[in-house]
C-alpha cells in the first residue's frame, strides 16, 4: 500500500496518533472497526471515503431502525428504497418515478447555489433511473419574514436559484409549500423532487454488472466543489498555512440538461448496464454502491478522471460534490456507440475504471495503489445506532393547555384579514410565477391548487402531486403530526381527482444525540408508518436531514411528504375554486374546538401551544375515499382540503379562483371564532351544481361521512354567518387583495 | 498575450441590475453612491505575437460576439 | 406544409412547439438539430424557447452562430417564414434577423403566468386570423423578454407596421419599450414574440388563443402556393 503523496496529508500513523479520523465524524469505535475490515489502519483517503460512507447521509446510521417501521411495499410499487428513487406503476406498461431530497446545509450557507443543486440533484436520481422527468415541486422553510433582512434573503436567493436551474433544464416546477417559522432562522429547509416517467422494460439499476466492463465518468470536470473538513489538519502536521481549498458547489444547469438528454438517450438505445449519478460524496459513494449492489468490486484510474483543478489528490477526487456527474457501466462492444452519442451532445465522457470479481474498491494514481477497501464494509457494515429518546418537558407541559381558552375573537373579519396576510396562508404567487411552471405543456393544473397535476403525455392519465409538512404539528406533538402530514398529503391529491399512490419523505429533524430530538424522530415515524398502512400509500424512497440547528436550537421536526396520485380520466381533475352562481356548497367532516398549532394561534395570538388536532385514520379513509368516489361520479364541481386557517380560510381561497362570492351559515355548538378558525383533520369543503346537490350528500352519507351543507355560491362578497348570526362579510375582491400582496409587501419593506 | 474586455450596457440603456445595486448601497448607509452600472468583465489569453494584430482580432471578436452593439458598449486592454 | 423545429443544445420548448404543429394544424413537422445545414426542405422554420447555450454571455448570443442559422438567414430571404419564440425571439435578434433587443426584465425576476396581448399587426402571415386589436390570452415565461431599440428604429418599426403584439395596456410585465411583446420585419415573413403561442393551445392547457399562429401560417402557406395544395 503506498503512502499517500502530498507532504500535507497525514499519514496513517498519524491519523491514528492524532485520532484525525474524528474531525472527519469518525468516532474512536468506529476507526476501531475500520481498522478490522481493512486488516491495517487506514491511509488519508481512505479514511475520508470511510467516513461519507459512514456518514447518516450515506448510511442512516441514526435513522434506519426508524425507517425500517415504514410500509415500502404494495401492489403497484415496483421499486422500493434503496435505489436512486423509487417507482409505482401507473398502467399501460408506464410507471412514475419519484423522490424528493434535502439540500438545507448548502442553502444555509449559499442560498442560491444551495437550492440550485439541490434541484439539479434530484433530476438526476430520476433521470440515472432511466425516467424522463416531468416536473419538479418544493418544500421550504424559513424563519419569520416580518423584519429580518437574512431572511428575506435567504428566501429570495432559494426561489432564484430554485428558478434558475430548473427553468433553465426546462422541466416545469409545478407545486410545492413554503411556510415560515421562528424556528427555521438561520437554518432554512430546501426539499426538492422531481417526477419522471418511465416504461417498465427501460427501468436502470445502480449495479455494477459484469466482471471486467469498463466504468465511464460523465459530465464536467472535477473540481474542489463541497469537499468538507479535508483541510483541516494539514495546519498543524505540516507547519504549512493553507488556505481553505474547498469551494461552494456551483450548478451548471445548461450542462444538466445535455448530460440528461444524452444519457436518456444511451439508456433508450439500451447500451447502459447501469447507471447512477453522483451525488452526494460524489465518485466515492455512487462507485462503492453500484459495486455493492452486483456484488462485485470497482477499480478507479483516477488519472483518467477529467479535473478542472491542477494537483488534485486522490482524496479530492473521491469526496468532491462537482455537478452534474454520473457514473456508468457499458458492455465494451458498445464503446463507441456510447462515446458518440456523448459527443454528439457535447457531453465529456471518460473511462475511468472497470468492474472487478474481488469485492474492493481500489484506486489507482500516478501508478500506485492509493486505497483498497472490501465494498461490504464502506456500503452494509456501517454501526447503526438506536440513540436515548426522551420525551420532552414542553410536551408534558402542553398537555393541560386548553387551546380555546382565549378571549373571544369578535371581530371574524378582521381576524380571517390577519390569518390570510400570514406568509404560511397567503397566496405564494410571488414564488411560483418566478417558476417555469408551464413548459413542456403538460401542466393542466397549475401551483396555487391543493395538488399539480400534470397529464401523462398521450393519455386520458394524469399525476396529481403535492408537497406537505405541518412543523408545528410535528412539534407539538410528532405522532400524530406524522399522520397529519400522510393524511393531508393524500387529501390534497382526492381534491384534485386523484387516488393516492404512493409516497416520498424527507425527515427534516434536529440532532439525534439529542434526545428530545430523536423522540420526535420516534414519534414521528411511528405516526407516518400508521397513516401510510391505513390510507395505503406506501413509502418508496427519501432523504433524512439530521443537525438541523442554529444556535436557537433544533428547528421545528418537519417531515415532509411528496405524495403521487393518479387521475385515471382527465374528467376527473377537480380544482379548488367556486365554478359558478348558485353551486351547492358541502362541508364533509366534523369541526372540533381544535386550535393547537393553527394559524390561528400563530398569526393572531402569537403563540404555538397545546396539542394539535387529532385524526381518525380509518374516519381519514372513508373520507378520502367517499370524495374521490363523487368526483369520479361527476357529482364534484369544486373541492378544498380544510388546512392552515380552517373553514374560513378554506372559503375565502375556493371564492379568490374565479372572483365568486359565498354565502353560508354554519351551525354549531363551538364559538365562532373557534368554529371557522378550528383546524380539525378530515374536512373537506365541496361544491356541487344544484341539480347534483342531493345526490353528493346522499352518496357521502351512505358511506358512513358526516357532511353539512353550508350554502351557495354567488354575488361578489363572502359572508359567514354562525347560527344564524353575521361571522365574516367581506367584497372577495378586499380579502383576495389582502391575501395576494401580503408577501410581495412584506418583501418590499 | 491577455486580453482584458470590459462590457458595458450602454448610457443610455437602463440597467436594472445596476438600479437594484444602487438601491441597496444606498439602504446600506452609502448615499454618496450615484449612478450603477453594471458590466461584464472577460480574461481572453491569447496565443498571438504581434500586438496590433491581437488588437484588431479582439476588436473583431467584440464586435461579433462578446458584446451586443445595440446595447452594449466595450473596451479592452492587451497585456504581455 | 413542412416545418422544422430547430434544435440547440438547451432548446426545451422544442417539443411543444413540435407538439402544437401536431395538433392545431396536423402538418408534417421535424426536429432539426443545429449543426444541419441544409433546410430548403421546410417551408416554415420555428426557432424555439430555452435557454441555448445556458443563455451565458448573453441570450441567443451563442446560438445565433450555430451552422443551421445560415439557411434560416437563407430561408427568411427566400420569403419562407421563421417564427421564434422567447429565446428564439432573442436569438433572431442576435442574428440581425429583427431589429432590437432583449433585456433583463425590469424587476430582475422571471416571470411565468398568462398575459393579455394586443394584436397590433394582423396582416403577417403567422397572424391573419387574428382581428386587428383583438386582446388574446397566450403565457409568457422568461427572464430577460424587455424588449429595447433606439429611437429612431423604434419610430420605424411603428410607422412600418413592425409591431405585431403589444402587451394590454398597464400590464406589461418585464418594461419593454411601448409595451411590444413581438415584432416582425420588414417583409413580415420573420416574427419573434417573447409570449408562447405553442402553450395556448387547448382548453386544458388553459387558452386556445395561440392556435390560430398556426392555422394562419398555413393559411397563408396555402394562398401563396394555389388552394388546391393539400398537405
Amino acid at each position: 500500500m503506498a503512502q499517500q503523496l502530498t507532504a500535507k496529508e497525514p499519514t496513517a500513523e498519524q491519523i491514528a496518533e492524532l485520532k484525525i479520523y474524528r474531525e472527519f465524524g469518525v468516532s474512536d469505535s468506529e476507526y476501531e472497526l475500520i481498522c478490522k475490515y481493512l486488516g491495517r489502519k487506514p491511509n488519508y483517503t481512505e479514511i475520508g471515503v470511510f467516513s461519507v460512507m459512514w456518514s447518516e447521509h450515506c448510511a442512516y446510521k441514526n435513522s434506519k431502525p426508524l425507517l425500517k417501521k415504514f410500509p415500502v411495499s404494495g401492489p403497484r410499487v415496483l421499486m422500493g428504497p434503496g435505489e436512486g428513487a423509487g417507482i409505482v406503476d401507473i398502467g399501460d406498461n408506464q410507471a412514475v418515478v419519484f423522490k424528493i431530497e434535502s439540500h438545507n446545509h448548502p442553502s444555509a450557507v449559499e442560498p442560491y447555489q444551495g437550492a440550485a443543486t439541490g434541484v439539479g440533484g434530484i433530476i438526476r436520481d430520476i433521470f440515472s433511473m432511466g425516467a424522463r422527468p416531468i416536473a419538479l415541486l418544493n418544500s421550504l422553510r424559513f424563519g419569520r419574514l416580518e423584519g429580518n433582512p437574512r431572511v428575506k434573503y435567504l428566501f429570495e436567493n432559494v426561489v432564484a436559484g430554485i428558478a434558475g436551474y430548473g427553468n433553465c433544464v426546462g422541466i416545469p416546477t409545478v407545486g410545492g409549500e413554503v411556510m415560515f417559522d421562528e424556528s427555521y432562522e438561520g437554518n432554512p429547509l430546501v426539499n426538492a423532487m422531481c417526477v419522471g416517467l418511465i416504461d417498465h422494460d427501460k427501468i436502470q439499476r445502480g449495479v455494477a454488472k459484469g466482471v471486467g466492463n469498463p466504468v465511464f465518468y460523465v459530465g464536467p470536470a472535477t473540481g474542489r466543489d463541497g469537499i468538507h473538513g479535508a483541510t483541516f489538519a494539514s495546519v498543524e502536521l505540516t507547519g504549512e498555512s493553507e488556505e481553505k481549498r474547498s469551494a461552494v458547489q456551483v450548478g451548471d444547469p445548461f450542462m444538466e440538461k445535455l448530460v440528461m438528454e444524452a444519457c436518456l438517450e444511451a439508456i433508450n438505445a439500451g447500451l447502459i448496464l447501469g447507471i447512477q449519478d453522483m451525488g452526494a460524496a460524489g465518485l466515492t459513494c455512487s462507485s462503492s454502491e453500484m459495486a455493492a449492489k452486483a456484488g462485485n468490486g470497482l477499480e478507479l484510474y483516477l488519472d483518467e478522471v477529467p479535473q478542472r483543478e491542477e494537483g488534485m489528490t486522490p482524496y479530492e477526487m473521491m469526496l468532491s460534490e462537482s455537478q452534474e456527474r454520473m457514473l456508468f457501466v457499458i458492455d465494451p462492444a458498445n464503446e463507441e456507440k456510447v462515446r458518440d452519442i456523448f459527443a454528439r451532445w457535447g457531453v465529456p465522457c471518460a473511462k475511468v475504471g472497470r468492474v472487478t470479481d474481488d469485492g474492493r474498491l481500489k484506486l489507482y494514481h500516478r501508478g500506485e495503489v492509493v486505497a483498497d477497501m472490501p465494498v461490504k464494509a464502506l456500503v452494509d457494515d456501517c454501526p447503526v445506532y438506536r440513540q436515548r429518546s426522551e420525551e420532552p418537558a414542553y410536551y408534558r407541559a402542553f398537555a393541560s393547555v386548553d387551546t380555546t381558552a382565549f378571549e373571544e375573537i369578535k371581530d371574524l373579519t378582521g381576524a380571517l384579514k390577519k390569518v390570510l396576510a400570514s406568509p404560511n396562508v397567503a397566496s405564494k404567487e410571488w414564488v411560483y410565477s418566478q417558476y417555469d411552471y408551464m413548459v413542456r405543456t403538460n401542466t393542466v393544473v397549475r401551483p396555487g391548487s391543493d395538488a399539480a397535476v400534470v397529464q401523462v403525455p398521450g393519455t386520458r392519465k394524469a399525476l396529481a402531486m403535492t408537497t406537505d409538512g405541518n412543523g408545528r404539528y410535528c412539534w407539538l406533538d410528532p405522532e400524530i403530526g406524522g399522520k397529519i402530514a400522510v393524511a393531508e398529503a393524500a387529501r390534497n391529491i382526492v381534491c384534485s381527482g386523484a387516488e393516492p399512490l404512493a409516497i416520498t419523505d424527507n425527515l427534516n429533524f434536529g440532532s439525534p444525540e439529542k434526545p428530545e430530538v430523536y423522540w420526535q424522530l420516534e414519534k414521528a415515524t411511528d405516526g407516518m408508518a400508521e397513516a401510510c398502512r391505513v390510507l395505503g400509500t406506501p413509502v418508496i424512497g427519501g432523504n433524512v436531514s439530521l443537525y438541523n440547528e442554529s444556535e436557537k436550537g433544533a428547528i421545528h421536526p418537519t417531515p415532509v411528504i411528496g405524495m403521487v396520485g393518479l387521475v385515471t380520466d382527465l374528467d376527473h381533475i377537480t380544482t379548488q375554486e367556486f365554478k359558478a352562481e348558485g353551486d351547492v356548497i358541502v362541508l364533509v367532516g366534523e369541526t372540533y374546538g381544535e386550535l393547537g398549532g393553527s394559524e390561528l394561534q400563530y398569526a393572531v395570538l402569537g403563540k404555538t401551544e397545546g396539542r394539535p388536532p387529532k385524526i381518525d385514520l380509518a374516519l381519514e379513509k372513508r373520507v378520502q375515499d367517499a370524495v374521490l368516489e363523487a368526483i369520479r361520479r361527476g357529482l364534484v364541481a369544486s373541492a378544498h382540503d380544510l388546512s392552515e386557517g380552517g373553514l374560513a380560510v378554506a372559503l375565502a381561497e375556493s371564492c379568490f379562483g374565479r372572483g365568486l362570492g359565498a354565502a353560508v351559515n354554519v351551525e354549531t355548538s363551538l364559538r365562532p371564532d373557534v368554529a371557522l378558525f378550528s383546524e380539525s383533520q378530515s374536512r373537506i369543503l365541496l361544491s356541487a351544481r344544484p341539480e347534483k346537490a342531493d345526490a353528493l350528500v346522499v352518496l357521502l352519507r351512505e358511506r358512513g361521512v358526516v357532511c353539512s351543507v353550508l350554502g351557495r355560491v354567488g354575488g361578489t362578497d363572502l359572508v359567514v354567518k354562525v347560527n344564524g348570526r353575521e361571522g365574516i362579510a367581506a367584497p372577495v375582491e378586499e380579502l383576495r387583495k389582502v391575501w395576494k400582496e401580503a408577501i410581495p409587501c412584506l418583501l418590499k419593506n | 498575450m491577455k486580453a482584458t474586455v470590459y462590457v458595458t450596457i450602454k448610457q443610455n440603456v437602463l440597467d436594472p441590475q445596476g438600479a437594484a445595486v444602487q438601491g441597496a448601497l444606498h439602504s446600506l448607509g452609502f448615499t454618496e453612491v450615484g449612478k450603477v452600472r453594471i458590466g461584464k468583465y472577460m480574461e481572453l489569453e491569447l496565443d498571438a505575437k504581434d500586438r496590433a494584430e491581437a488588437a484588431a482580432r479582439v476588436k473583431a471578436m467584440c464586435e461579433k460576439l462578446l458584446a451586443n452593439p445595440v446595447v452594449e458598449d466595450y473596451r479592452f486592454e492587451l497585456e504581455g | 406544409m413542412r416545418f422544422a423545429v430547430i434544435v440547440f443544445p438547451g432548446s426545451n420548448c422544442d417539443i411543444d412547439c413540435y407538439k402544437a404543429v401536431r395538433e392545431t394544424i396536423g402538418q408534417p413537422v421535424d426536429y432539426v438539430w443545429h449543426t444541419a445545414t441544409d433546410l430548403s426542405a421546410y417551408d416554415a422554420i420555428i426557432l424555439p424557447g430555452g435557454f441555448s447555450y445556458g443563455d451565458y454571455l448573453r441570450c441567443g448570443a451563442i446560438a445565433r452562430f450555430a451552422p443551421v442559422m445560415d439557411e434560416v438567414r437563407r430561408a427568411a430571404e427566400e420569403g419562407r417564414y421563421v417564427l421564434g419564440i422567447c429565446n428564439g425571439f432573442q436569438i433572431l435578434t442576435e442574428a440581425g434577423l429583427l431589429p432590437g433587443a432583449l433585456l433583463r426584465n425590469r424587476d430582475l425576476k422571471f416571470h411565468c403566468h398568462s398575459t393579455l396581448l394586443e394584436v397590433v399587426n394582423n396582416e403577417t402571415p403567422f397572424t391573419r386570423e387574428y382581428a386587428k386589436g383583438e386582446i388574446i390570452d397566450i403565457p409568457i415565461a422568461h427572464g430577460e423578454g424587455n424588449y429595447y431599440c433606439d429611437e429612431e428604429t423604434l419610430a420605424r418599426l411603428e410607422a412600418n407596421g413592425q409591431v405585431v403584439f403589444r402587451y394590454k395596456k398597464g400590464e406589461n410585465p418585464n418594461g419593454s419599450v411601448n409595451d411590444i411583446a413581438g415584432v416582425c420585419n420588414e417583409r413580415r415573413n420573420v416574427v419573434g414574440m417573447m409570449p408562447h403561442p405553442e402553450r395556448a393551445v387547448s382548453e386544458l392547457l388553459g387558452s386556445v388563443d395561440g392556435r390560430r399562429m398556426f392555422t394562419s401560417v398555413l393559411s397563408a402557406w396555402r394562398e401563396r402556393h394555389g388552394a388546391a395544395v393539400n398537405g
